[in-house]
């Protein structure tokens, strides 16, 4: 028995020894590896938020820190709330497009002094209503809020309990909208879809199969260069009319898009916070960068780099 | 989000039921006129009473519950730093479990210092899990294991899958080091398994979304806190089937073993456990596939891995890539599953087995560790056996073939489904939603009270109470009725499926064959892949998260169903058939009521997976508790309210759960 064990145990180093002779590359040959990341940048901790479009900031900010100012990046998948806790424990060094959350300003900036504002990036941020394109050329004066009460019955589902339907979606988008149906005496109920991945669905099944679909969207968004959605005006916005989130009638304000950092990150002196500091871009820049990801299924760092290959000038003013 | 909490022991619950006898039918008679009379008195009530007294509450508005619960969530997160509680205990906690999961994860999955691979590359990975799992299980499960890993590779998701299988196992490892000894406790102790019950029930029912966020407030964000939820969800099953497995080890075993003069800690470790292992192992199998459950709601928290990969595909919709990621979980839950469960089965059958192989099993063992070792050393060494070669074209086919099946299914059957939901909606749904939302609260609060007490006993009517009370304190009661509402529909459709396909997979063995493989992956594909489908198929509506939570909570319906159907001796099926009875006759005659034991259980469960799902629900259009939970995870000022919904959840949990199993105890007694 014990002569059987010998020769399988020394078939077998054989056959590693074989094997190992064969070879191939071996791990470490190629010394590159590793080195790149070698700047004095450091880490760079960045907050992904679950939106196409903050990835596109993400992914472009990321690519230009990797590989032109050194820094090891690690990108964290997290939504707004759990990304400003990251703040304070040095988990999250920037949050890099902010809409509005001036609860999380009060609480992470004026309070807990654990984050500080980076300047905006640009971006424009229009938050509305907006109906699929076939219904807007079919009945255009429905773009106009007065109008809607006309056709509400024609957006009853089975879930707005006889009047019209005006979806809503995640829960975290700053809305006025039950106010707003209540104020403007519209006869609509507002349903909550409950994540932009139904919404979004809903409104493509509404163009493709020309159904009637009113709700909630908004502006630098990816599926617009899918769907180019049109948006109803409601009554102006004129500034303080949505004072008293109970009495609100006018329009979202347009939002200025921002950038949070951590306070720590923010006097570290890392190159990283300047790049985070100097970056701004436009809404097509972005629109462009989240249809690279979203309708082309680029991986986030190839949309990116093919991004930053064609605005290089646009870059070197970030890191100049 | 659960997965088949109760599968080993139902076959033992199930099997023993006796053919019901003529004398017990008269009460059975009397209690369905009691429910109906009670229901009557609701509806009469309703029709004069609707819309008063319905305690509800705007999408937007707390109650000071909610802001209580608010606060202390504030003051946690601004005291972290300075309070001896955290420095001392939650921070060492993180900083271990931290480099546990970072030790895996380099041996593994990631990179490590000055290597561009983690320790260990693909070859070794897939050599020692094929190793193991003949040493452990047989040779086939060895072959099956090997052909799965290699196949999460061949997909392109070498790396996401490493990263999942090292959270997992980590989270379960954790897991076991509690679950264990407190199951044996359980086991052992009465009264200790009376206190655990409850605590066991909540886990496994507070929707994971509720404790996601508080997590990262202790244990800040990264693989500490995933590793940490997952565990918690993950440990009941192990205890539960640990305590179980104790209990069932025959009494005549345990005094023969005191005669012999045994003291307490030499039967525990000579009779009990090794008696027990079989069923342990079987634990620790549901333990493995409840983490897997939880790999893409913690990916919401930072996990890396494949939920990561089924969470980002999601925001573009791209449904072939969250497809992909999706069976790559599936893949890896089935190799999983199949070797823990050859595993349990060969404690038992090694022993007496004496095959000719049996003699050379040592050297064989032996000789199949150096073969795995060299295969490590090769895939430490050389990048050809570290990084998996090439480009994953097997998982760009896959997402495109589902993305086509989706997209055609989409185009020609949307009309169908849609006219399908409206039919159940309206008819449905609409009207027992009403009713229970448009109903004073007091009214709905004593029909579900009078309810219980008609089908479980005084017990349970008590029980119902205490629920009822709580409910209308956690100031979400008319979501908690709406969402009621669903979960029964939901429910009703579940159990109708359960009988159908139950009743012919019991009946058939190739069937059942056939059948099975889809439930399993049904159970474990993850919701977040089917969602958009469903969507695109029945709008974001309520009852397209009916329609999620069925395809989750039919597969154990429809298993224990089965078994059921099963367990019904032959030869009462050969005496009815005797006398002339068709199979129609058999079927409702003879096998289902003869199954009744199995039919409550399914219910039960059914139920309770159902309520998994309502948070899932929540994203897709359900509004109610799933979308109060969702939005206490993302917006500070609601956080209170969604761990309010979460709690709601957590009773109208135990209130069925109560009341179905006293039913079932009076089904079989």
């Amino acid at each position: 028995m014990a002569r059987h064990w010998r020769a399988g145990a020394a078939g077998l180093a054989v056959l590693g020894l074989t094997l190992t002779a064969c070879g191939g590359a071996k791990v470490g040959d190629d010394s590159a590896a590793g080195s790149g990341s070698s700047g004095k940048c450091g880490t760079f901790n960045l907050a992904i938020n679950p939106w196409v479009g903050y990835e596109a900031n993400a992914a472009v900010l990321a690519y230009v820190a990797e590989h032109d100012l050194g820094c090891k990046v690690e990108q964290k998948d997290l939504k707004e709330e759990i990304a400003w806790q990251g703040f304070g424990t040095g988990e999250v060094d920037a949050v890099v497009e902010n809409w509005g959350h001036d609860d999380l300003k009060k609480k992470y900036i004026t309070d807990q002094k654990t984050a500080v504002e980076a300047g905006l990036t640009g971006n424009k941020g229009l938050i509305g209503w907006y109906v699929p394109p076939w219904l807007a050329k079919a009945h255009p004066d429905i773009t106009d809020w007065k109008n809607l009460n006309k056709y509400a019955s024609k957006f009853k589902t089975s879930e707005s309990g006889g009047k019209g339907q005006l979806l809503d979606g995640d829960p975290s988008y700053v809305t006025n909208d039950e106010a707003l149906v209540k104020n403007l005496k519209l006869d609509f109920k507002v349903v909550y879809a409950g994540s932009e991945t139904a919404l979004i669905q809903a409104y493509r099944n509404a163009e493709k199969n020309k159904q009637w679909v009113i709700g909630y969207f908004y502006e630098p968004q990816w599926f617009l260069s899918e769907v180019p959605l049109k948006k109803v005006s409601l009554p102006e916005y004129k500034e303080g009319c949505d004072a008293d989130a109970e009495k609100v009638a006018c329009d979202y304000p347009v939002y200025e898009l921002d950038k949070i950092v951590s306070a720590k990150f923010a006097k570290s002196g890392s190159p990283a916070y300047d790049l985070v500091k100097n970056f701004t871009w436009t809404n097509e820049d972005q629109n462009t960068v989240a249809k690279y990801i979203a309708v082309d299924k680029m991986a986030p760092e190839a949309a990116a780099k093919k991004w930053v290959e064609a605005n290089r000038d646009k870059v070197d003013a970030w890191i100049k | 989000m659960t997965v088949a909490v109760q599968k080993t022991p139902t076959p033992q619950r199930t099997g023993n039921e006796e053919p019901p006898t003529p004398a017990r039918r008269a009460p059975t008679v009397s209690r369905s006129m009691i429910v109906a009379a009670i229901l009557v008195v609701w509806l009469v009530l309703f029709a004069v009473l609707r819309g008063k007294q319905t305690l509800s509450l705007a999408a937007a508005d707390l109650t000071d519950l909610h802001r209580w619960f608010n606060d202390v969530n504030d003051s946690i997160g601004a005291n972290r730093n300075s309070n001896p509680l955290f420095l001392y205990f939650f921070n060492e906690i993180r900083l271990v479990i931290d480099t546990l999961v970072t030790f895996v994860q380099e041996l593994i999955s990631q990179p490590t210092a000055g290597r561009p691979v983690p320790q260990i590359g693909w070859l070794g990975v897939v050599g020692i899990v094929g190793y193991v799992s003949w040493a452990v299980g047989n040779w086939r499960v060895a072959l099956l294991a090997v052909a799965g890993f290699t196949f999460l590779g061949l997909q392109g998701l070498w790396q996401e899958s490493m990263d999942t299988l090292a959270l997992t196992l980590s989270a379960v490892f954790v897991a076991l080091l509690f679950a264990l000894p407190l199951g044996v406790w359980a086991g052992l102790s009465d009264r200790f398994n009376r206190v655990v019950t409850p605590f066991l029930d909540f886990m496994q029912t507070m929707p994971t979304f509720v404790y996601l966020a508080p997590l990262t407030l202790f244990f800040l964000i990264g693989p500490a806190s995933a590793t940490i939820a997952t565990a918690i969800y993950a440990a009941p099953p192990a205890i539960r089937i640990t305590a179980h497995a104790i209990r069932s080890v025959p009494e005549t075993t345990v005094e023969a073993a005191d005669s012999m003069g045994a003291t307490r800690r030499q039967a525990l470790l000579k009779v009990l456990l090794p008696m027990s292992k079989r069923t342990v192992v079987m634990g620790v199998n549901q333990t493995i596939m409840a983490a897997l459950a939880m790999v893409t709601i913690a990916a919401l928290i930072n996990a890396p891995g494949l939920g990561a990969t089924v969470v980002q595909a999601l925001q573009s919709l791209d449904v072939g890539t969250a497809f992909n990621a999706g069976l790559a979980i599936v893949v890896m839950a089935i190799v999983l599953d199949r070797v823990t469960t050859a595993a349990s089965v060969r404690a038992d059958t090694a022993r007496g087995s004496d095959s000719p192989l049996l003699k050379w099993r040592r050297q064989l063992v032996v000789a199949g560790g150096v073969a795995a070792a060299v295969l490590v050393y090769l895939s430490h060494t050389y990048l050809w056996a570290a990084e998996f070669p090439g480009e994953g074209g097997t998982g760009s086919t896959i997402a495109k073939a589902a993305t086509d099946v989706t997209t055609w299914a989409q185009d020609n059957l949307s009309g169908l489904t849609n006219a399908f939901r409206d039919v159940l909606t309206n008819g449905l749904l609409n009207p027992f939603q009403t009713l229970l939302t448009d109903s004073p609260w007091w009214l709905v609060g004593a029909a579900l009270v009078a309810l219980g007490t008609v089908l479980g006993g005084w017990r349970a009517g008590a029980t119902s109470a205490v629920c009822v009370g709580l409910l209308i304190g956690t100031g979400v009661w008319s979501d908690a009725m709406t969402t009621l509402a669903s979960t029964a529909v939901a429910t009703v459709l579940v159990m109708l499926l359960g009988v159908v396909l139950g009743v012919w997979m019991g009946r058939s063995a190739l069937v059942d064959r056939l059948l099975r493989p889809s439930l399993d992956a049904a159970q474990v594909m993850p919701p977040f892949v089917y969602l958009v489908p469903f969507l695109a198929l029945f709008g974001a509506t309520r009852f397209t998260a009916i329609v999620a939570a069925i395809v989750y909570a039919a597969p154990v319906a429809i298993k224990i169903i089965a078994d059921g159907v099963r367990a019904v001796p032959g030869t009462t099926v050969e005496a009815a058939m005797s006398t002339g009875c068709n199979t129609w006759q058999i079927i409702t005659k003879v096998q289902l009521p003869m199954s009744r034991g199995a039919l409550t259980l399914a219910t039960n469960q059914g139920l309770i997976y159902v309520l998994s799902m309502v948070v899932v629900g929540g994203l897709v259009g359900a509004g109610a508790l799933g979308y109060d939970v969702v939005a206490g995870f993302s917006q500070g000022q609601l956080y209170g309210k969604g761990l309010a919904a979460g709690l709601a959840i957590v009773l109208l949990g135990v209130m069925f759960d109560r009341i179905t199993q006293a039913a079932a105890r009076r089904a079989g007694a």
